[in-house]
């Protein structure tokens, strides 16, 4: 198979899945599961496929319509794009297994519709990863969103509407209202959108319009959750927990820290950014997100909506890592996508293993929650630690180089925020550690409960595994993304 | 062997006008329907052929009866006039297809006859401004499709259509008459009615006054027909008191042959003739579009009910297409000329949309329409899809008007960045519109009893096929782009 049908194959697998799975829904639920988990494994196999490629310097490409002249629809896979496609699609695989422990679990209602919108969710952001220009990007961003709006409001109750309506407003008109211009204005400005590695704007654009274009990237870019546009998270807390876990912890949110990292990197370039001082509030504005979101997390009792705060703070902090422009930091911000990536969806499965186990969704019932389930607890206890930093987690290698990065350019704003916000995490997930393993439980709650189905199981501790193993074994992460900044087009 | 490809101009006006009274005859119910549908479906594909000799390089001129043009009546068909061709007989048998079960509500059975007689007729003469190549026939066409589209939009159980109806006739009217009166002071001035040899003779006489004369009536009648801003008074009403699928057929069309006419009057037949004329055109129409395109979005944003919200969208539709043209560029005028097409999508979707959500809800009010998503999810989907193409997001056919128009508009200096700062502004407006509408249906509160669920199939099939295709030519738009590029290289031929 050649590297661009294999681009274009990891973009159709999702529909045919999705069209796999709507038809094998006629025939049995366990039919219809076999083909997720078919589509989840191909695609994945696909994906890993171009890894090789990249190592060795290719650049896969594969163009499918030309609909202006200089907007085409097209793609290339490049070391960030691989790393965001290679680690979504292998998280599905699990993703779909939790799914299936928790959509029984639960005797959740329109499980074909689920499973459908969420292969078409992976399309997307097959879409986004590989897109080659900034209006590719777009469509996919698009439907994305569109696509994972039916799995926040699954439920369909009046609460779950709101939300819904949250996130879809947001996310539409952000995008629409910002980003769009955003486009339209580099389009202008340089004469195309395409990705290229050095930046296209250097020269054409100076002084304080480089800020605002870059303002309305990063706010029209809602995926990010910078704040103030960062409220539909919280809001999507309301879809059932593997929503959260892959798509409000994996895809969807690293798809927009994925693609502010791509516009600073490939659109505006590291150096350019770097001496241009307009563009210098971005640092500040992710920073004070990140000490934020993680106060607002501190003060939470619901266990997912305090997930979701620190969602938001970590997204700003690969934002930030991005910010420094500095080569170790960009390899940080990178490296910290995968490692918030394999921590948080181990808490997410871990939040939605004692919600099926046992209804509990609030911090102060977990009380000696860990003796009942001890393996999920044990997974959520490497997530938070991977979430604080400490070694050996995954967390750990991510910060010591965005640490670096810091340094290298001499950025105390930087280094004191990573400081505090290291502060701030042991500070909200430590008590949930002690209370679920040393705390006496609470004899007012019906405690009789077990563990979380086995295929629930099974999937948080797969991520809490890998969550250990990225400390270990990171070396071909760190080799593929050094090329960003080693300038190899 | 005869080749009959040349006659497909005069067929293209023959096929409805003369169905219109084979339709009347047919009495038994449903009949009168088939006749309609099939002679609009007939009429579509010369339009399509049309287009297909217009891509090939063929321009099509046609004499009736072999008499030689001035003596003669002369029809002709050019990309511009292809464009406009498919756009009218698509949206009538779109909507004709569409609107059987809600006209057979609407209308009763007696006089269904004499309504679908009145369709085809407002469809005959639609369809003959377009081909037709001189002045006075024009005229006449156009006045065959304003009388008869009185009728069609009168021919509801709505009450309030008689008055919208009346003043829809009464402004109809005059710009008829202003046109007329326009082509008679040429008429005196040159002996001709033919627009070729208008194009040739009137330089002789330019610097009289009865030609000034005569393009300013032109161009303020043809703009009060086309719903120019602020000509446009007798529009929104006219629209949403008409039945459904009239509705769709008109909004598609119905002010885009005016458009079309003012275009080809203004570039071609005065542009080269009077002196300074371009300036004049553009001077006197950007204003009127840039407000037409702010001021009738504002309206649409703070109204409630549906129809209108969407008829007031259209003015500032219209606006984009004035704006484009006033640019005098060749791209300028191809951003027009594709928007032509590309707003009869999104809007011909819309009111589809619109139609199935009728066949459920009596008022067409917002607050009327909560949760409507819950119940009818296919139409809302069709409706965000077209929605999305109004307001211009990548992806959709609405989107490429606007990339075109930008880009022609950031060719003129500083004025263009005020100018895309308007679209910009308003494509934001229209977002909020549509998003209210969205916002109802999604995320309000179903009041009363639910009865009934989706739209009938058939409605519901006609309205994807128009939402699907807003996604076609918004990845494929090179249909649209090449006539309009085609027609706009023609349109500018005189200007220097």
């Amino acid at each position: 198979m050649s590297s661009s049908t294999a681009i274009l194959m990891a973009l159709a697998l999702p529909l045919v899945g999705a069209i796999g799975i709507a038809l094998a829904a006629r025939i049995g639920s366990n039919v219809r599961e076999a083909v997720t988990l078919l589509t989840a494994s191909a695609l994945a196999w696909t994906v890993w496929g171009l890894l090789p490629e990249l190592m060795a310097g290719g650049r896969p490409s594969a163009g499918l319509v030309e609909v202006l002249p200089g907007i085409e629809i097209a793609f290339r896979v490049e070391p960030l794009g691989m790393l965001f496609a290679a680690l979504a699609s292998m998280l599905w695989i699990i993703n779909s297994i939790y799914s299936i422990g928790y959509m029984r679990g639960n005797r959740e209602s329109h499980q074909t519709r689920f499973y459908i919108f969420f292969a078409i969710a992976l399309s997307a952001t097959m879409g986004i990863a590989f897109a080659d220009n900034l209006f590719t990007l777009f469509l996919f961003y698009e439907l994305l969103t569109l696509s994972t709006y039916p799995l926040v409001s699954h439920k369909g109750d009046a609460k779950t509407v709101q939300s819904a309506r949250t996130y879809l407003g947001i996310l539409l008109t952000t995008s629409i209202g910002l980003l769009l211009p955003a486009i339209i204005w580099t389009y202008f400005v340089a004469g195309t959108g395409t990705f290229t590695p050095g930046g296209i704007l250097d020269g054409k654009l100076e002084g304080p319009a480089v800020g605002l274009l870059l303002g309305l990237f990063v706010f029209g870019i809602g995926k990010a959750a910078v704040m103030p546009v960062h409220r539909w998270l919280p809001a999507a807390m309301v879809a059932p927990t593997p929503v959260s876990a892959l798509l409000h912890a994996v895809a969807v949110v690293k798809a927009g820290v994925f693609t502010v990292t791509k516009v600073i990197v490939y659109i505006f370039g590291i150096d350019f950014l770097f001496a241009e001082p307009s563009g210098g509030w971005l640092l500040y504005a992710t920073a004070f997100t990140v000490i934020a979101a993680s106060v607002v997390a501190l003060r939470q009792s619901n266990l997912k909506r305090m997930l979701a705060y620190s969602t938001i703070g970590q997204l700003s902090f690969v934002l930030m890592a991005a910010a420094i422009l500095k080569p170790l930091a960009e390899i940080g911000a990178a490296v910290h996508m995968v490692a918030h990536a394999f921590g948080k969806i181990t808490l997410f499965f871990a939040a939605g293993a004692i919600y099926t186990a046992s209804k509990k969704t609030e911090i102060f019932q977990l009380r000696g929650i860990g003796r009942r389930m001890p393996w999920t607890m044990t997974a959520f206890t490497i997530g938070a630690l991977s979430m604080i930093g400490v070694p050996p987690t995954g967390g750990f290698v991510s910060k010591w180089y965005i640490l670096a990065g810091a340094f290298q350019a001499e950025n105390y704003v930087a280094i004191a925020t990573i400081v505090l916000s290291t502060a701030l995490n042991a500070a909200y997930f430590l008590p949930i550690i002690y209370l679920a393993w040393f705390a006496q439980e609470d004899s007012t709650l019906s405690n009789e409960h077990g563990e979380a189905p086995f295929a629930a199981v099974l999937a948080l501790t797969l991520t809490a595994a890998l969550t250990l193993a990225f400390f270990f074994f990171n070396g071909t992460l760190l080799i593929l993304e050094g090329q960003i900044v080693q300038g190899t087009p | 062997m005869i080749d009959w490809s040349v006659h497909l101009p005069a067929l293209q006006v023959i096929v409805p006008m003369l169905s219109a009274p084979f339709a009347l005859l047919l009495r038994p119910r449903g009949l009168a329907w088939a006749a309609a549908v099939a002679a609009s479906l007939f009429a579509f594909a010369i339009a399509v052929m049309l287009t297909l000799g217009v891509l090939d390089g063929r321009n099509f001129e046609y004499q009736m009866g072999n008499w030689p043009a001035p003596y003669g009546i002369e029809l002709g068909v050019d990309a511009f006039s292809a464009l406009v061709l498919l756009v009218i007989t698509g949206a009538s048998s779109l909507a004709l297809l569409a609107g059987r079960r809600s006209l057979d509500a609407d209308i009763e059975e007696d006089r269904q006859p004499l309504f679908y007689a009145a369709w085809l007729l407002a469809l005959a003469g639609l369809v003959g401004i377009p081909v037709a190549a001189d002045a006075f026939n024009i005229f006449v066409f156009m006045e065959i499709s304003s009388l008869a589209s009185y009728v069609l939009i009168a021919g509801g159980p709505d009450r309030r259509a008689l008055p919208a109806v009346f003043k829809y006739l009464i402004m109809g009217t005059i710009g008829a008459t202003f046109y007329l009166i326009g082509i008679g002071l040429i008429y005196l001035m040159t002996g001709t009615l033919n627009l070729a040899d208008m194009e040739l003779r009137i330089h002789e006489v330019a610097d009289q006054k009865p030609i000034l004369v005569a393009a300013g009536f032109i161009t303020i009648g043809l703009a009060l027909k086309a719903a120019v801003f602020p000509l446009h008074v007798w529009l929104p009403n006219a629209y949403t008191y008409a039945p459904n699928a009239v509705t769709v057929f008109l909004a598609a069309c119905a002010t885009k042959v005016s458009l079309y006419l003012l275009l080809r009057f203004d570039f071609l037949v005065f542009q080269p003739n009077l002196i300074g004329h371009d300036v004049q055109f553009s001077y006197f129409l950007m204003p009127l579009a840039v407000l037409a395109i702010l001021i009738a979005s504002l309206v649409a944003l703070f109204e409630k009910n549906l129809k209108r919200l969407f008829a007031y969208s259209s003015v500032a539709q219209i606006g984009y297409i004035l704006l484009g043209a006033s640019l005098v560029s060749v791209a300028g005028l191809t951003a027009s000329v594709v928007h032509i097409f590309n707003h009869a999508l999104a809007k011909g979707a819309l009111f589809l949309a619109i139609a199935c959500l009728a066949t459920r809800y009596s008022s067409l009010r917002l607050e009327n329409l909560a949760g409507a998503a819950r119940r009818m999810p296919w139409t809302m989907g069709a409706f965000v899809l077209a929605g999305f193409s109004l307001v211009g997001v990548p992806g959709t056919a609405g989107f490429i008007s606007k990339w075109y128009l930008m880009t022609a508009a950031l060719d003129h200096g500083s004025v263009g960045v005020v100018l895309v700062m308007a679209i910009v502004i308003s494509s934001l407006i229209a977002l909020a519109y549509v998003w209210r509408v969205i916002e109802a249906a999604y995320f309000g509160e179903p009041k009363g009893a639910a009865s009934g669920g989706e739209a009938p199939v058939g409605i519901l099939a006609v309205t994807w096929i128009a939402a699907l295709a807003n996604l076609y030519y918004g990845l494929a738009p090179s249909l649209p782009v090449t006539l309009a590029s085609t027609a706009a290289e023609s349109l500018l031929r005189h200007v220097p």
